[in-house]
């Protein structure tokens, strides 16, 4: 009865989001921004539409796996590994299953909801289930837009490659909850936030109009108006420093406060069980990273190479600067400090990837590693939750650095590649620092309101529905066994 | 006949068993155990998060032995297991009432 009840719920959660969806269909469907290159030869009388690249497309591919194999399993055993061995299969399935839910709702409406054009807040719903990308009578692919004129790719690759992003950004919040929310609340909360903050703040952030749009200098203010709100203000968020890190963040400090300290928190050790799958999971998020950042640039071009040289140095520098401050305050240098200095330069580079220079890199990279480091000690401390794996220390903390320092690091003067300026002459310059910082910084504040907000109803509505914690006896036993009746060792 | 029952420091049973073998100690049974005693234990952390690990790995070895072998068999032990640092562990003697061999049958000293 009470499985029933649960799936009930997670039908209904699912309708009640859908009916506007179809309401709203329109038989015409206006183009999405994505697709206005494709748009374009209805009236041009020559030039032939300009084909994707099939180097681009290759690389595309290549990154949409990658982007997958950073959550299951390297997210996954990441995580593992820091729980108690009687809640590692729960781990395991949260990650797993919140993935697949995802990729199935992005492609019911998620997609549309963030990557189609719509107001500042919200995308349409001219993308449900897929619609349009790919006409089976034609053979024809929709197109949608990179950063470089006449340079289209083929939707669906886009969809995939975001269907990744919008995935693993669920999967994050779950470290934060780990060990004691019931799996069914986890379903019903990740449907409720994915749907109310991640689509809305993907839109804000990335959905803009495409550079083919940018024709006439005379409908840049119209079709600025267009794009997300934050896009329109001029945040710069390269892989997803606000939309994927803070994003997720601030919802599991959210979850944590909700669900309340796992029990003998403080008191009974709840030492991680095998960080030798940490050390695994971690080394595989550097290893998909170069997708997630490098994948970001949307075409294998000098922007994607910067990304991923940037990936590179940037982690490399935060390891070293976590493991010697926790040396040096702490008394030995930790594995579980390596890696999780690893992952803090991988977050705090995301945003920044693209968008600044390799002395950008550097100095994300150092500062981030002591800074997290104080996170998940001091910070931890000051906010008095049981943030169980540090999603809040690690990618809240880690994603407002790199959002803000992605800020004075893009200017020319300080080694960054600068911005567009004037997306008619793809025309490249460097705003003002203080100016570009002072964006930065109410893009984050954005960010961190709505997800906050929206999280706090999800948690509360997955509380009414099934309660979000599991019983006293079950937290004892572990999640593994009460909740999945499986264990995930036999020794 | 005696059972000898020995706590000692788990990188020490090599060399436990080969001095026991040499005096002629036909088996052992060893199992691996926490506990704590005048060692103390040590802190581990993990990110933010320190915990006090009081018990400490041993390994506990058991010997069932005619009576007239225990002072050669605790000397043996004592030599063998010595670091003499703290934490090398106790041995404890105890009376052995009666032992049976499953396979024959032999009872007392001849099934040892």
């Amino acid at each position: 009865m009470k499985r029933l009840l649960t799936l009930l719920a997670l039908f209904g959660a699912l309708t009640v989001v859908a009916a506007p969806a179809i309401a709203q269909d329109k038989p015409a469907a206006q183009a999405p921004a994505a697709a206005a290159p494709a748009a374009a030869p209805a009236t041009a009388t020559a030039a032939p539409a300009p084909t994707p690249n099939k180097g681009d497309t290759a690389w595309m591919l290549t990154s949409t796996a990658l982007v997958l194999l950073m959550s299951v399993p390297a997210l996954a055993l990441f995580y593992g590994g820091m729980v108690r061995s009687k809640n590692m299969l729960s781990m395991l399935m949260q990650v797993f299953v919140t993935f697949s839910l995802i990729v199935v709702l992005w492609c019911i409406y998620g997609y549309s909801l963030a990557f189609t054009e719509g107001n500042a807040l919200f995308g349409g719903f001219d993308r449900l289930f897929l619609k349009g990308t790919f006409d089976a009578m034609k053979g024809e692919f929709a197109m949608g837009a990179t950063f470089s004129k006449a340079t289209p790719m083929y939707e669906l690759v886009f969809v995939a490659f975001q269907a990744t992003f919008a995935a693993i950004t669920c999967c994050l919040i779950l470290g934060a909850v780990a060990e004691r929310m019931k799996f069914s609340a986890v379903l019903i909360f990740m449907v409720l936030w994915f749907t109310f903050a991640y689509a809305p703040i993907a839109h804000m952030v990335w959905f803009w109009m495409g550079p083919d749009a940018y024709m006439d200098p005379k409908l840049v203010d119209g079709i600025n108006a267009k794009a997300g709100l934050l896009w329109q203000w001029g945040a710069l968020d390269f892989a997803g420093g606000t939309v994927v890190h803070i994003n997720a963040g601030v919802a599991g400090l959210v979850g944590a406060y909700l669900l309340g300290k796992r029990i003998g928190y403080g008191k009974e050790a709840m030492s991680p069980h095998n960080l030798t799958m940490t050390m695994a999971g971690a080394a595989l998020l550097w290893f998909g990273w170069f997708g997630f950042n490098a994948g970001s640039a949307l075409e294998a071009n000098g922007s994607a190479a910067l990304a991923f040289m940037n990936t590179f140095l940037a982690t490399a520098c935060a390891v070293l600067t976590w493991m010697f401050a926790e040396w040096m305050f702490k008394g030995k240098p930790s594995m579980l400090g390596a890696a999780s200095g690893a992952v803090a330069g991988l977050v705090a580079i995301t945003p920044a990837a693209g968008n600044v220079g390799i002395p950008g890199a550097f100095a994300i990279g150092l500062i981030v590693g002591p800074l997290c480091l104080w996170g998940v000690n001091g910070i931890k401390k000051l906010l008095g939750a049981d943030d169980a794996l540090d999603v809040f220390g690690v990618h809240a903390v880690g994603g407002i650095f790199g959002a803000l320092m992605t800020g004075i690091f893009n200017s020319q003067s300080l080694g960054g590649p600068g911005l567009v300026t004037d997306w008619v002459t793809a025309k490249v310059g460097s705003n003002p620092i203080l100016d570009q910082l002072w964006i930065q910084a109410q893009a984050v504040g954005v960010t961190v309101i709505w997800t906050a907000v929206v999280a706090f109803i999800a948690f509360k509505i997955a509380d009414i529905v099934v309660g979000l914690r599991v019983t006293e006896e079950s937290e004892r036993e572990g999640l593994d066994i009460t909740e999945h009746g499986e264990s995930a060792y036999h020794m | 006949m005696k059972l000898v029952t020995a706590i000692i420091k788990p990188f020490k049973l090599d060399e436990v068993r080969e001095a026991l073998s040499a005096i002629g100690v036909q088996g052992i049974t060893v199992t691996e155990v926490k506990g704590f005693g005048r060692q103390k234990g040590h802190t581990e952390l993990y990110r933010g998060a320190e915990y006090v690990v009081d018990f400490l790995p041993k390994v506990k070895i058991e010997a069932a032995i005619k009576s007239e072998m225990l002072d050669s068999v605790i000397e043996a032990i004592e030599k063998s297991a010595n670091t003499g640092k703290i934490g090398d562990g106790k041995i404890f003697v105890f009376e052995l009432e009666q032992v049976y061999r499953i396979r024959t049958g032999e009872t007392g000293a001849d099934a040892l």
